[in-house]
């Protein structure tokens, strides 16, 4: 076995294309759960367009996260994906709504309203299934041997629900900071005034999520509490107090860019809460990263493409934001 | 409701009607992003508006069958765990590498360059813009590359052990990659891509010529789609049977149901030109039959011995009626397709290629051709590999997530209701634009601003609309 612990590389790897996949689809179906809050039709092609060149590529990081716990812990991904059947399958076809959103909206005048309420309804669903799972996730599930061996219903619980509307909120919320970076005028004002109200929701949920969560497992509440653990531990919520200040007083002093960055950093926050309680478990309670990890030769093997091509994707990937970069100008372009 | 039924039945069912789906546009946008590049090339190099209009044409078009394809193809990359969680956890250590490998090195590829090819030619200028063609196509490609490795490999597997917790792991990357099927498969993908696009923008350029003969468009792009078939129609036929001798030499059961040889030949097989197959009686019903030719086809020898099923135990016979008559309507499209190729190619030397209303004709009703073809394709080679997911090694039985029947029947009625909603919708999107025909100064979905308003302007787009009801 080789120096380095490849359970542990491949943890931090899919930790990070997930992290990557919440924060840039966060905005993308955060705009879509704004969408009923913009009725008028050329903000919504402002704020459609704001992503249109984008959002394929953002959403490609769920499929490497999806693609890559099925090849570096193949156990994690037969277990957890069965666990989660319904709020994946909603998911998908949250979607599969959302995605083709993108393209029929500008097909059609005559059914432009239906597909607007596709944009909202599919990023909605999308969002809360996936706040769904990360709550049902963190409770844990019921294994035995190789299989998931709980009920259908198992994921459906409060604190589930709880997640899922959290994850509305935040996605909203980066949506929100998102239109302020990218648009200007009444719509820009709009997204100002939508931003503190989602800001102050979301610290209300971070503190519920936190609250809720050392009360899931004995496990969570030694991780986070126990002494000397909470030197460590404790920084993340004096962190989130700090942001949380530079965030309100960027908004108070409406800034353009920095409310989506310290937004971005909020998520980035809690997430690492997320990766404190988990830690080294994949399937909480049950399956750790080394018990899930695919053999020594498969993790290696992708090691070599991600080393090498997650730097060159994260490169054409600015490049393509470079291009598109300022503000996206309302009417122009309609001939 | 549907406590009685078989949730691995059902599983399978799921997998089919979405895989159905969502091979469609792949094989679609395969073609037509190699397509959209050449027809860029050719308008850098020759600077003829022709081609620029004809490219933002099939643009517009290629953006929304791209958008199709990726919203069905994540609902595949999960359905793997959802629905298949034993063969995830077994065969995910070969299977996912080359599948992460598919997202790494195609998927970012085309989803990163795509925004640029459809917003960004006046924002990075014509050559920047190229480059983001080209990688999109060339992302097409490599996505194609991987996906059909791992499919290759599930159908003639190499390179692999098996561990203690029965899970496979590749011994050598290289055969498991390059696994014995795998060159076969791929060539006949791609070119069935190629030749599906290619019917697909010649019905389109078919279409416009019968309305208007003197359509400098249409008669571009229905001669470059006619070329096409003329020379990979011929061709295609010839790498399908170069893959039909591979599959006897690795998976001889399916030849055996794609054949309908339920008993064993000792001097020459016939080839059953048309039957029903009776998996019960073991015997093709109806049977016509040209003696000693299917030895001929598949051992190059009237009189060599062919085994069949009867060679092989009941439990490992693949459901042979489904596998031999996709085969049969894949293969009859394709004779279509030659004979599409041969007669453009004799209209073309006589000189009347735009003027032949019968060829126009045939050309148009030759649009579903290869999509049809490549269903019936996948379907002899998927349900020719039953009962087994890893080729005579994994059951598909023994693959199939611990299900509920009521789950997975609610999830399966589910994709079919959206899935009909939202394709059928994309269907009339596509087929509206086509109906159009390419004009000058063709407005495609590319602006100063990341706007589009897709070349319709709302008024017009009305009026389309208007025409269309």
């Amino acid at each position: 076995m080789i120096a380095i612990d490849l359970a542990i590389v491949w943890a931090f790897i899919i930790a990070f294309a997930v992290f990557v996949y919440v924060v840039m689809d966060g905005f993308d179906l955060g705009l879509g759960i704004l969408f009923p809050l913009f009725p008028e039709k050329h903000d919504r092609d402002v704020i459609m367009n704001t992503v249109a060149p984008v959002w394929d590529g953002n959403e490609t990081w769920l499929v490497l996260g999806g693609g890559g716990l099925m090849a570096a812990f193949p156990l994690a991904y037969a277990v957890l994906m069965p666990a989660l059947y319904t709020p994946m399958i909603v998911m998908l076809l949250g979607l599969v709504f959302r995605g083709v959103a993108f393209e029929f909206r500008w097909r059609t005048t005559r059914e432009r309203n239906k597909w607007d309420v596709a944009f909202f309804g599919g990023s909605i669903l999308a969002t809360l299934a996936q706040g769904i799972a990360l709550g049902a996730i963190l409770q844990g599930v019921h294994v035995e041997g190789r299989h998931y061996a709980g009920g259908w219903w198992d994921w459906l619980t409060p604190f589930s629900i709880l997640t899922g509307v959290a994850l509305v909120i935040g996605y909203a919320l980066l949506g929100a900071t998102w239109l302020v970076m990218k648009t200007e005028g009444e719509l820009r004002d709009r997204a100002y005034h939508l931003s503190w109200v989602f800001l102050l929701a979301m610290l209300g949920a971070i503190a519920a999520v936190s609250l809720a969560t050392p009360f899931l497992h004995v496990q969570y509440t030694q991780r986070w509490f126990a002494w000397p653990n909470v030197l460590l531990t404790a920084q993340v919520p004096i962190s989130v107090a700090v942001i949380t200040a530079l965030l309100l007083r960027s908004l108070a002093k409406k800034y353009d860019y920095q409310p989506f960055f310290l937004t971005l950093a909020l998520f980035a926050l809690s997430y690492a809460g997320l990766g404190i309680s988990m830690f080294p478990y994949i399937v909480p309670q049950s399956i750790t990263i080394w018990q899930a990890a695919a053999p020594a030769n498969s993790q290696i093997f992708m090691l070599f493409g991600v080393a090498g091509l997650i730097p060159l994707i994260l490169g054409y990937t600015a490049w393509a934001y470079w291009v598109f970069r300022g503000k996206v100008k309302p009417g122009s372009g309609y001939h | 409701m549907f406590e009685g039924w078989d949730a691995v039945v059902l599983a399978r069912a799921q997998f089919a009607f979405t895989m159905s789906f969502h091979i469609i546009f792949p094989a679609f946008s395969i073609g037509l992003a190699s397509y959209l590049a050449v027809l860029e090339a050719l308008w850098l190099a020759t600077g003829r508006e022709v081609y620029i209009n004809l490219f933002q044409y099939w643009l517009k078009i290629f953006a929304v069958a791209f958008a199709m394809g990726v919203v069905s193809g994540i609902v595949m990359s999960y359905q793997f765990g959802t629905n298949w969680s034993a063969f995830s956890d077994k065969v995910g250590p070969v299977i996912g590498p080359l599948m992460a490998y598919e997202v790494l090195t195609a998927f970012f590829l085309e989803a990163g360059f795509l925004g640029v090819m459809l917003f960004g030619l006046k924002r990075v200028g014509p050559r920047l813009h190229f480059l983001a063609t080209l990688m999109v196509a060339i992302g097409t490609l490599i996505s194609a590359f991987w996906i059909l490795s791992a499919n290759s490999w599930m159908q003639t597997p190499t390179g692999h052990t098996v561990n203690a917790d029965g899970q496979f792991i590749a011994a050598d990357w290289l055969k498991v990659i390059f696994n014995p099927s795998f060159p076969y498969r791929l060539v006949h993908m791609v070119l069935a891509a190629y030749l599906t696009t290619a019917l697909v923008v010649g019905a389109v350029g078919a279409w416009h010529l019968l309305r208007d003969r003197h359509l400098a468009g249409p008669r571009v792009m229905f001669s470059m789609a006619m070329w096409m078939a003329t020379l990979v129609a011929p061709i295609q036929i010839f790498a399908g049977d170069q893959h039909g001798l591979n599959t006897l030499e690795h998976q001889p059961v399916k030849i055996m149901a794609m054949e309908g040889h339920f008993h064993s030949h000792k001097d020459g097989a016939p080839l059953i030109l048309f039957g029903l197959p009776n998996q019960q009686a073991g015997r093709v019903d109806y049977a016509i039959e040209v003696p000693k030719l299917g030895s001929v086809i598949l051992k190059h020898s009237p009189d060599a011995p062919m085994a069949g099923l009867d060679t092989v135990p009941r439990e490992n016979w693949p459901p042979v009626a489904i596998t031999f008559w996709s085969f049969r309507i894949m293969v009859g499209m394709g004779l279509l397709m030659l004979a599409l190729g041969l007669f453009s190619l004799l209209m073309r030397l006589r000189g009347t290629l735009y003027d032949s209303r019968l060829l126009h004709m045939f050309a148009v009703a030759m649009a579903p051709a290869g999509f049809i073809a490549v269903l019936a394709g996948w379907i002899t080679t998927e349900v020719g590999r039953q009962p087994f997911t890893v080729y005579g090694l994994l059951r598909t039985v023994d693959s199939a997530s611990p299900l509920a029947a009521p789950a997975v029947a609610s999830s399966l009625i589910a994709f079919i209701i959206v899935y009909f909603v939202v394709f059928t919708a994309g269907m009339i999107y596509l087929l509206r634009l086509m109906a159009a025909p390419p004009h000058p100064g063709e407005e495609g979905p590319s602006h100063d601003a990341p706007i589009r308003t897709a070349g319709i302007t709302p008024a017009a787009g009305a009026a389309v609309e208007g025409a269309a009801q």
